[in-house]
């Protein structure tokens, strides 16, 4: 199992969304977040005060998957956040030691299957 | 603003007259920032300013255009279809009466309706519409469209002539900017995300705050319509509480049968909805008929909103619904449920059927003119500039990219520019 961190514009988010749910990734954390990935600052100005906003606004997915369905999930962030510009994000893709289903107690790869290829017919 | 006094009636000026006006004013100023508030709680966080500039930009654009030139357009001796320069720059535009009240209080209690028209329209064309061609449009627009259709019915024109009742603005102002945001709307293009995705209301209590304040100032723009303190001032004010209450009624309950819920956003909407349909009856129905009127005029624009989502029509904000239809169904109803014991000239169900006709001739004149010259006046400043920003631009978000401020923002990463040297060269 891995970890996929990605990084993309909130402009992007709805994008991202769209192309994981048509790769049929189906569970995943998203939140707004800031920082910095080398872009331009961007000026703003408040009456006379002129500021560069050296933090932009981005949003953080957390997609917990199992090893084969990494790479359509990269495959789907990639095609779907970049714009060409700097400042598209990044992903990142991280080794997960384990992994529990709270509601069922499952571990690992059972914890990340869709509850679709389980049989779980109750959901 | 019926029976307008020709300039130089040779009338005393009138004290509580000129009070009520003076307040009346100030009243139907504040409906545009009013109106700011409800549209910019109806758009998401990042159009919030941007769709909030459009309608307090309007002040100034038109204000200005107005004083300059419309008022004259619209109110000095003319033609039947626009009139003269005579008042162009203020001139002979001072302290004498018009009526029983200073002619310069009128003309700024004119130009109060002239800024909120020209505002109305952004609503078809928020969060994709570029600020500057949008300042152009309001000038060109207040000029070209507001001043000559208020010429029409209120300053000597062809439609006042031929009868047509419209007390405060039902075919001037509502019918006026709901066809203009029809046009707008078709011809400025969908949002890239219409359609394709969820846009909410980010601020709801805003847009609820806007409903208010617009209700609170339309006891200036009705009542201040009579001119003056006197029995249609009071009959047009009282209308202006009851009709509104009746939409939002009616509003609730066509929410609660639809959906088994009445909704903040839906009972914003019946408010303005009422208003919108009350103007042009105002002081020409009795009480009840103004209850009648905001019932019936709940359900075409509800039904009209509720088609137009399903529709490539991004009207964003359902000018055309609340404002068109509302205002047309209003200046129909004011053909019904007119009475000349009210203070109009007696409608349908008074036995005067011919007065419904009289009112749809000047809907489909106020339409049709205004849908042409909107049209027109868009392909002129399309011409010169980009009406729309890139599409990048639209994602970011009007607030950044036309304005260069957020209207939320959090002050984290934001570095402080020292503007000249001197601070630099002096630690």
């Amino acid at each position: 199992m891995k970890l996929i961190v990605a990084i993309v514009r909130p402009e992007q988010a709805n994008e991202v969304l769209e192309a994981l749910f048509r790769a049929e990734v189906r569970g995943l954390t998203v939140s707004r977040v800031q920082g910095h990935g080398g872009e331009l600052e961007r000026v703003e100005t408040y009456r006379g005060t002129t500021v560069k906003m050296e933090l932009q606004d981005k949003v953080r997915f957390e997609i917990g998957v199992s090893n084969h369905f990494v790479e359509p999930t990269v495959r789907a962030i990639m095609s779907s956040a970049r714009t060409g510009e700097v400042g598209d994000g990044k992903i990142f893709v991280l080794p997960v030691e384990r992994v529990h289903r709270i509601r069922t107690g499952e571990v690992d790869e059972g914890a990340v299957t869709p509850l679709l290829e389980t049989g779980d017919s109750a959901e | 603003m019926m029976m307008l006094l020709q300039a130089g009636a040779p009338a005393e000026m009138s004290a509580p007259d000129t009070v009520w006006m003076l307040i009346a004013t100030a009243l139907v100023l504040l409906m545009t920032p009013a109106l700011g508030f409800f549209y910019g709680g109806l758009v998401r966080a990042k159009n919030a300013l941007n769709t909030m500039m459009m309608s307090v930009a309007a002040l100034g654009v038109a204000g200005i255009v107005w004083a300059l030139l419309g008022y004259s357009l619209a109110f000095a001796e003319g033609s039947g279809f626009i009139g003269g320069t005579g008042y162009a720059l203020l001139r002979g535009v001072g302290l004498e009466t018009r009526g029983t009240i200073p002619h310069l209080l009128f003309m700024a209690y004119q130009g109060t309706f002239a800024i909120i028209t020209a505002a109305l329209i952004s609503g078809a064309i928020v969060e994709r519409k570029r600020f500057g061609p949008y300042l152009v449009f309001v000038a060109l627009w207040t000029l070209g469209v507001y001043a000559p259709v208020a010429h029409w019915v209120w300053g000597g024109g062809w439609l006042g002539r031929l009868g047509v009742l419209d007390y405060a603005g039902g075919t001037v102002v509502h019918v006026n900017a709901g066809a203009a945001a029809l046009i707008a709307a078709i011809l400025i293009r969908p949002r890239k995300d219409y359609a394709r995705q969820a846009i909410l209301p980010h601020n709801v209590p805003y847009a609820i705050l806007g409903a208010a304040l617009l209700w609170f100032g339309w006891f200036g723009f009705n009542g201040g319509s009579a001119l003056g303190v006197n029995r249609g001032a009071v009959l047009a004010f009282v209308n202006t509480m009851l009709a509104p209450a009746a939409t939002l009624l009616a509003w609730m309950v066509i929410d609660l049968a639809r959906t088994k819920r009445t909704t903040a956003v839906g009972a914003a909407t019946g408010i303005v909805v009422g208003l919108v349909a009350i103007t042009p009856a105002a002081g020409f129905v009795s009480p009840l008929a103004a209850m009648a009127i905001g019932a019936l005029a709940a359900l075409p624009s509800y039904f009209g909103i509720l088609w137009r989502s399903r529709t490539r029509l991004d009207d964003s904000l359902d000018v055309v619904a609340a404002h068109g239809l509302g205002g047309a169904t209003g200046a129909l109803l004011t053909g019904v449920f007119a009475t000349a014991a009210a203070g109009g000239t007696d409608g349908l169900l008074a036995g005067n059927p011919r007065q419904v006709l009289v009112q749809a001739l000047g809907i489909a004149a106020a339409m049709l003119y205004s849908g042409v010259a909107t049209a027109l006046l868009l392909k002129i400043i399309g011409l010169a500039m980009p009406l729309r920003g890139l599409g990048r631009d639209e994602a970011i978000g009007m607030d950044i990219t036309q304005h260069g401020e957020e209207a939320y923002t959090h002050g984290e990463g934001a570095v402080l520019v020292v503007q000249g040297t001197a601070s630099e060269t002096h630690p």
